[in-house]
């Protein structure tokens, strides 16, 4: 046991920090709209969904014979990134718009708006899996859909036991520059500096001239495409999506902001990173069927003993 | 709130919703004798209702009396627990199917391995079932909502996944060959006859829903009410709030355990994949759609959300009309449609109380509003007055 341990520890590392970096980009989403609005964004893991879509869509029409490699493969990634990025986050805005700013307006309570949010989170599944998966691929809607290999898993280096292959770099480097990119905008900009205010207090962030609605749609904006960002890395690393791949994805991704502490955008990063490592570690045990259990064992335990999560809640002070 | 505050209006949802609302508002003056006649109305119906003139309509395509057990009569009982849970006591549980697959899997596992009687595995399910809710909830229940929201979905699938990998009770391929009820000599005879399962579900549903309304009527009850509208006033008043949002967990975690053991009765094989998460939402679905809290309208739910796909699984225009496809299949996206629609516009249901609709209106009722609640410059005020 301890000799498998031992064996599989670094192997389980890398694909805990590539699943750790998938689940963190996720992972922002859900921390963004929760530090502004308090609500558990239920359907953001259908918009991380749309991002593999959009992904696949790309990829079959490029439709590389081999894998790509120097600068086409910039290219391509850099396409599928920028595109997923921005559908994701069209999709999340005119979620916001038709099922949480109705509810907004009227004061709804927050287990109206939750409830809201499983709606939509069905009712997206069920429509790329009835309508758009068959009008996108012409395969049936329910059926895992593979995408074409762009990127070689050619080992870049070795430590110990554990090979560093190029999609491996890939996912990670990404992540992390969106990651530093979204905690420069939320950290340094006027529209960063509304959203904190709005996290903060908004009946205060009102009267200083700031206009709700518009930071509610650029934090659903900026969450989409951190998930559209996740999906498109996803898609490139697994190359197989089906139309609830973020139904437990979602669950983890949302089980590390809570982890790293909700409405805390480096706690997000934390998180996913946390979480990843200890599913793979614990997956090195106990088999890796056990994965989502280990998961969701971890959620339970994280709001039993630090519902606050490990830097704490804070979307305002996200500088801490 | 004026009054009921939305008759005259066009939109037909809420036309709707007001003649539900003028039946309760007769309800609840009506004489006892008049409810006494309801009552037995209503017993005289369900005890009628296998009967196939009435199949012939309400379920041309399959077989009506089995309808009836599942999905019809299970979902019922399935979202009078729920309610409890939901509608009661104002915490949203996402993984109740786990307390029916607790139910379903004792049934299952010691009629098969250990050759129990029938009864007692149903009795030791549902004790199986409250004891897994009260260790669910005690750990939890200190959680804020939507926290506990998640942690209850992540235990439904805790549940689903660890049967699934377990080969003891069968994993992936679950347990096949469940015992019927035995016979009761001379007066009935459980064989694969749906009647006597409808049946024995009638009954467990009464038995429910009496237990229910007593519940609702206590102390218990009123306890509960206090907790929805508002948890820290009631504490404050020395309502022990942690105890008693304990017994909600685990008096709905028994009526789950109950349904699960009835199914697999009838059922006679059960396998991980009866209890996924789409069922939790589907219940969840039926409680909100018929008025969480309100006992007639979860009912009501249920049996819109149960029946309508089955309905409408044979019918040759709308088949056409869908490509050839089972219209069936596209109630899950109707159900998703249905939630997002109802939150905007009618968020207490179609039948709701009276109470749960004032707190609902007024914003208490469930962990208070949203954070960024307030109107921004470019609110339209006129909706935000027209809520109030």
């Amino acid at each position: 046991m301890l000799d498998d341990f031992l064996n599989q520890f670094l192997p389980s590392t890398v694909g805990g920090l590539v699943f750790g970096s998938i689940y963190a980009l996720v992972a922002l989403g859900y921390t963004m709209v929760y530090g502004v609005l308090r609500l558990i964004n239920f359907a953001h893991s259908e918009i991380f969904m749309i991002g593999t879509f959009t992904s696949l869509v790309v990829i079959t029409a490029i439709a590389p014979a081999s894998p790509l490699t120097g600068i086409a493969l910039f290219g391509v990634m850099l396409l599928i990134i920028v595109l997923s990025a921005a559908i994701s986050g069209g999709a999340a805005v005119l979620l916001e718009l038709v099922a949480y700013r109705p509810l907004r307006r009227k004061g709804a309570t927050r287990l109206t708006a939750l409830i809201s949010a499983i709606g939509a989170s069905l009712f997206l599944q069920e429509l790329f899996a009835l309508v758009i998966i068959p009008w996108l691929t012409g395969k049936p809607g329910r059926n895992q859909q593979s995408a074409p290999r762009i990127v070689d898993r050619d080992t870049v280096f070795t430590i110990g036991n554990a090979a560093i292959r190029t999609d491996h770099i890939i996912v990670v480097v990404a992540a992390v520059i969106m990651m530093i990119a979204l905690d420069r905008l939320v950290n340094k900009t006027k529209i960063g500096r509304g959203i904190r205010a709005t996290a903060q207090d908004p009946e205060a962030a009102v009267l200083m001239g700031v206009s709700i609605d518009n930071i509610v749609r650029i934090t659903f904006l900026l969450g989409g495409a951190m998930a559209g960002v996740a999906g498109a890395l996803y898609l490139m690393e697994f190359e197989n999506t089906v139309f609830n791949v973020g139904f437990v994805l979602g669950i983890k991704a949302f089980t590390a902001a809570v982890l790293g502490g909700i409405g805390n955008l480096r706690g997000a990063l934390l998180g996913g990173i946390v979480l990843g490592l200890i599913e793979n570690w614990g997956a090195i045990f106990l088999g890796s069927e056990w994965k989502d259990v280990i998961a969701f064992t971890v959620l339970v335990v994280v709001l039993m003993f630090r519902p606050t999560g490990i830097l704490g809640e804070s979307l305002q002070k996200a500088r801490a | 709130m004026k009054g009921n505050g939305v008759t005259g209006n066009a939109n037909p949802l809420r036309r709707l919703g007001a003649l539900f609302d003028g039946a309760r508002d007769w309800w609840e003056h009506a004489k006892v004798w008049q409810r006494y006649l309801v009552y037995l109305g209503a017993i005289v119906f369900a005890l009628i209702l296998p009967a196939p003139v009435i199949g012939e309509f309400m379920s041309p395509g399959s077989d009506w009396t089995t309808v009836l057990i599942y999905p019809i009569g299970t979902y019922m009982l399935l979202a009078i627990g729920l309610n409890v849970v939901v509608g009661q006591a104002g915490l949203l549980d996402l993984g109740f199917v786990a307390f029916f697959a607790i139910g379903g899997y004792s049934v299952a596992y010691f009629a098969t391995q250990y050759g129990w009687n029938y009864w007692a595995t149903v009795v030791f399910g549902i004790l199986l079932a409250a004891v897994s809710g009260v260790i669910l909830g005690a750990p939890t229940l200190r959680l804020r909502g939507d926290y506990l929201a998640i942690v209850t979905l992540g235990f439904g699938e805790i549940v689903r996944i660890t049967a699934n990998n377990t080969d003891e009770i069968g994993g992936a391929r679950g347990i096949t060959n469940v015992p019927h009820p035995p016979d009761i000599p001379g007066v009935v005879e459980f064989a694969l006859l749906p009647a006597p399962y409808y049946y024995l579900m009638l009954i467990a549903i009464v038995l429910v829903i009496i237990f229910s309304v007593r519940l609702q009527k206590s102390r218990v009850g009123r306890a509960w009410a206090a907790i929805r509208e508002d948890e820290d006033a009631a504490e404050l008043m020395g309502v022990p709030t942690f105890k008693f949002k304990l017994l909600a967990f685990a008096i709905g975690a028994t009526i789950g355990g109950l349904a699960g053991g009835i199914y697999a009765g009838k059922a006679v094989f059960i396998e991980p994949n009866t209890f996924p998460f789409i069922l939790s939402a589907t219940i969840l679905a039926a409680v909100v759609l018929g008025g969480s809290g309100n006992l007639p309208g979860v009912m009501l739910g249920a049996f819109v959300i149960a029946w309508l796909p089955e309905r409408f699984r044979e019918v040759d225009w709308l088949k056409a009309a869908l490509g050839g496809k089972d219209p069936a299949e596209y109630r899950i996206l109707l159900f998703g449609g249905v939630l997002v629609l109802m939150m905007a516009l009618r968020p207490e249901g179609l039948l709701p109380s009276r109470r749960r609709k004032a707190e609902l209106h007024e914003g208490t009722g469930g962990m208070g509003t949203m954070g960024a609640e307030v109107p921004g410059p470019d609110t339209d005020v006129s909706t935000t007055e027209a809520a109030k």
